[in-house]
């Protein structure tokens, strides 16, 4: 069958079972939105800034395991995106973005709407492409999708010059794709499985350390599984959470910067560490001299071997997919028999609970002035703890991170590589539209929510009964906190005046909003708000100016190094 | 410490800047790279000449590894191997200088392959040091310009990067 450039496009897409894509029309992708508009197998959520449309095809990709799409024009269209890409190729998320481009023949002659897209986006994708020939259309669409979702999963970005969507071929979509250069590995090796088991099975201080990769390769039960079979503590990742169920009782929590005593402490003084998925990144470990001052054996699950042996030096890496890795674990530990040091790891128990007993979560509730940790633990209880959860950057953040319990994978939604303000409203976005009947929640701040803000017009269009709990601080709260503890308090530039009336703005779009300004007004507008199961409530919570997040382990240091309260500085 | 890395990686516009964009995102030294396609016109190969601790090699191999067009990564430094560089040095030849220009290119094993009434242009080719040691050897004075082509290389016997 002889199709044109774009209809061969959205047939790629319907091949590809494409639900939702999101974007922004403009000069380049007309002939695109011409086809999307001919057929409705592919549906298109339009956004009102494209940054948005990457975000919200990340969030959906972030709660689903599936691959999210955007599409956006040349030129403009495609920088405002990159934001979007930068922020899912910190977060390993796959995405296919295509992106319109001038016509081949004004490629290069300073054209209108025309910037080097391939170029600008290099360094922050997987891969990309220029497709210069109506025939590479279909082979490089399968190729983009394969490639975002394979081995360590991002975003891929193809960008269609105008006239290529006009020139005409045969369609006929590849099937199966080898690319000889590309050939991720999944299964581990087993000797190095081997390896590993023993150092588990003798360890005394064992910790397990878990984050975004094993969220990626949907492996949260085997994770499960393999920790309580060992009896080892488990702590997680900001990207991790949700990985292992938050109320068990050998989960230790968040470690790293904003992480609790005990899973700093544990991580620190463990002698036998398994990291699975994760990256020993800076926010986590603090200064890596300082964490390889204890000897310790490290085993390192990834399936990118670049993540390997990058920050920190391992002892038996271990290169494949999460999944199949722990299952051959689980698998040679069910078949050998062989148990843990029962005594060590009792006395390691005691250890952990006497660090447990400093309740670092602990915070100083008020009857006068709302708390934001208590509106986290309020929107928890109020919502069962079974929401989809997004946040923006910043105190918010780490508060929605520490307080909300997460017990399964792919409900929290953040930017945790690239810390990107503003992801947390088309990040619900997406999330909402993958799950059309579960509550959505996102976490944000006055600052954040005004980054993309222009969304709420979005959300009305598409009826996303979002809610938004805006913890309403007044500041720039995580560079006020830095300013404070750092800077000797020279707030400089983190008031944030002038703020709308966030409750007449969302009813300015047409949503619900709801002014709340005493701690007896939380938990009733939180239920109001999730009563209302058709609309977007924003909830403009009032809280508490000066409040810090805490643990805190100053960048630069090593994870002991802690402050756990306002009394310790 | 010096490395030699050889890649082959397909022959697609844009594969240059993604190698020369990761060298300079991430802080890696490259003292040379040069690049051409082989008898198999589908892949070029490119050498790199880096210098770095073990553990920065270590992380160069494996991020060009992971660009999805890079086929096959080596160092060939890691095991005996052979290295050469062309060298295109124009000098001023006039007067006594002329003939010792002359000899001091016979001793280095290099050509002359242009001549003028004032010039010669010397085509030598070798490992880095001695290029250099030739540079060195002659009158600073007299070179009128230098074109060299990186350093390209081939492991020794059997060790073979291929597809």
């Amino acid at each position: 069958m002889v199709l044109t450039g774009a209809e061969i496009v959205v047939r790629c897409l319907q091949e590809e079972k494409v639900e939702y894509i999101f974007g922004y029309p403009g000069g380049a992708v007309l002939f695109l939105y011409d086809e999307l508009f001919k057929q409705d197998q592919v549906r298109h959520v339009l956004v009102r800034h494209e940054q948005a449309a990457v975000h919200a095809a990340d969030g959906y990709a972030r709660c689903t395991d599936k691959v999210g799409v955007a599409l956006v024009t040349s030129g403009p269209g495609a920088t405002n995106a990159v934001t979007g890409i930068a922020t899912a190729y910190c977060d390993s998320i796959p995405l296919v973005i295509i992106s319109g481009q001038v016509p081949t023949a004004a490629i290069g002659q300073d054209a209108f709407q025309e910037v080097d897209t391939v170029g600008i986006t290099r360094p922050c994708v997987k891969h990309n492409y220029l497709v210069k020939d109506v025939r590479e259309i279909a082979s490089t669409i399968r190729k983009a999708f394969y490639l975002a979702a394979s081995g360590r999963p991002g975003p891929v970005l193809v960008d269609i010059p105008k006239d290529v969507c006009t020139q005409k071929c045969e369609f006929d979509y590849p099937r199966e794709i080898t690319m000889r250069s590309y050939n991720p590995v999944t299964k581990g090796h087993l000797g190095q499985i081997r390896k590993a088991l023993q150092l588990l099975l003798e360890a005394e201080r064992p910790m397990i350390y878990s984050g975004g990769g094993v969220i990626l390769s949907d492996a949260a039960e085997k994770l499960t599984r393999l920790a309580r079979l060992l009896g080892f503590p488990v702590t997680s990742t900001l990207m991790g959470l949700g990985g292992y169920p938050a109320s068990d009782g050998q989960f230790l929590g968040m470690l790293g910067m904003h992480g609790t005593y005990e899973a700093n402490m544990g991580m620190h003084y463990s002698d036998v560490l398994l990291a699975v998925g994760a990256r020993f990144d800076d926010r986590v470990i603090g200064d890596p001299r300082h964490f390889g001052q204890e000897p310790r054996k490290i085993i390192h699950i990834d399936i990118d071997p670049s993540s390997i042996s990058k920050r920190v030096k391992v002892d038996v890496p271990i290169v494949g997919n999460v999944a199949d890795v722990l299952d051959e674990m689980i698998r040679q530990i069910e078949s050998g028999g062989a148990r843990p040091k029962q005594d060590a790891l009792d006395t390691w128990w005691k250890q952990i609970d006497e660090w447990r007993r400093r309740e670092c979560l602990k915070y100083k509730n008020s009857d006068e002035i709302i708390k934001p940790q208590y509106v986290v633990e309020k929107l928890w209880e109020v919502t069962g703890g079974d929401a989809f959860v997004t946040s923006d950057v910043g105190q918010h953040q780490m508060w929605a991170a520490q307080y909300y319990k997460f017990e399964k994978p792919r409900r929290w939604l953040n930017s945790g590589g690239l810390g990107t303000m503003g992801v947390g409203l088309p990040y619900a976005m997406g999330a909402q539209l993958a799950h059309p009947g579960s509550p959505v929640a996102c976490i944000t701040g006055e600052a954040s929510i005004q980054m993309c803000i222009q969304e709420l017009s979005t959300c009305k269009q598409f009826r996303l009964p979002i809610k938004i709990v805006n913890l309403n601080n007044r500041y720039l709260g995580m560079v006020r906190q830095w300013q404070e503890l750092f800077h000797g308090g020279r707030y400089s530039e983190s008031y944030m005046d002038s703020l709308p009336d966030f409750a007449k703005l969302a009813e300015a779009y047409g949503h619900v909003g709801i002014r709340v300004d005493t701690p007896a007004d939380v938990e009733g507008a939180l239920r109001e708000a999730f009563k209302q199961k058709n609309e977007l409530v924003f909830l403009d919570f009032q809280v508490d100016q000066t409040e810090n997040v805490y643990p805190m382990v100053q960048g630069g240091k090593g994870l002991t190094e802690m402050i756990l309260s306002a009394e310790d500085l | 410490m010096r490395h030699v890395i050889s890649l082959l990686i397909e022959n697609e516009s844009g594969a240059l800047s993604r190698v020369s964009g990761l060298f300079s995102a991430r802080g890696y030294n490259i003292e040379s790279l040069t690049v051409a396609p082989t008898e198999d016109a589908s892949l070029s190969r490119m050498t790199i000449v880096t210098t770095g601790s073990d553990d920065i090699i270590e992380q160069i191999n494996k991020q060009l590894n992971k660009l999805v067009e890079v086929v096959k990564v080596v160092d060939i430094s890691e095991s005996a191997h052979i290295e050469r560089e062309l060298l295109l040095i124009k000098v001023r030849a006039t007067g006594k200088d002329r003939e010792e220009m002359k000899r001091m290119a016979d001793i280095f094993r290099g050509r002359i392959i242009d001549a003028t009434d004032t010039s010669y242009v010397i085509e030598m080719t070798g490992n880095q040091q001695k290029l250099d040691s030739f540079v060195a050897a002659i009158d600073g004075g007299a070179i009128l310009e230098t074109a060299r082509s990186g350093v390209v290389g081939v492991g020794r016997g059997e060790r073979v990067l291929k597809v």
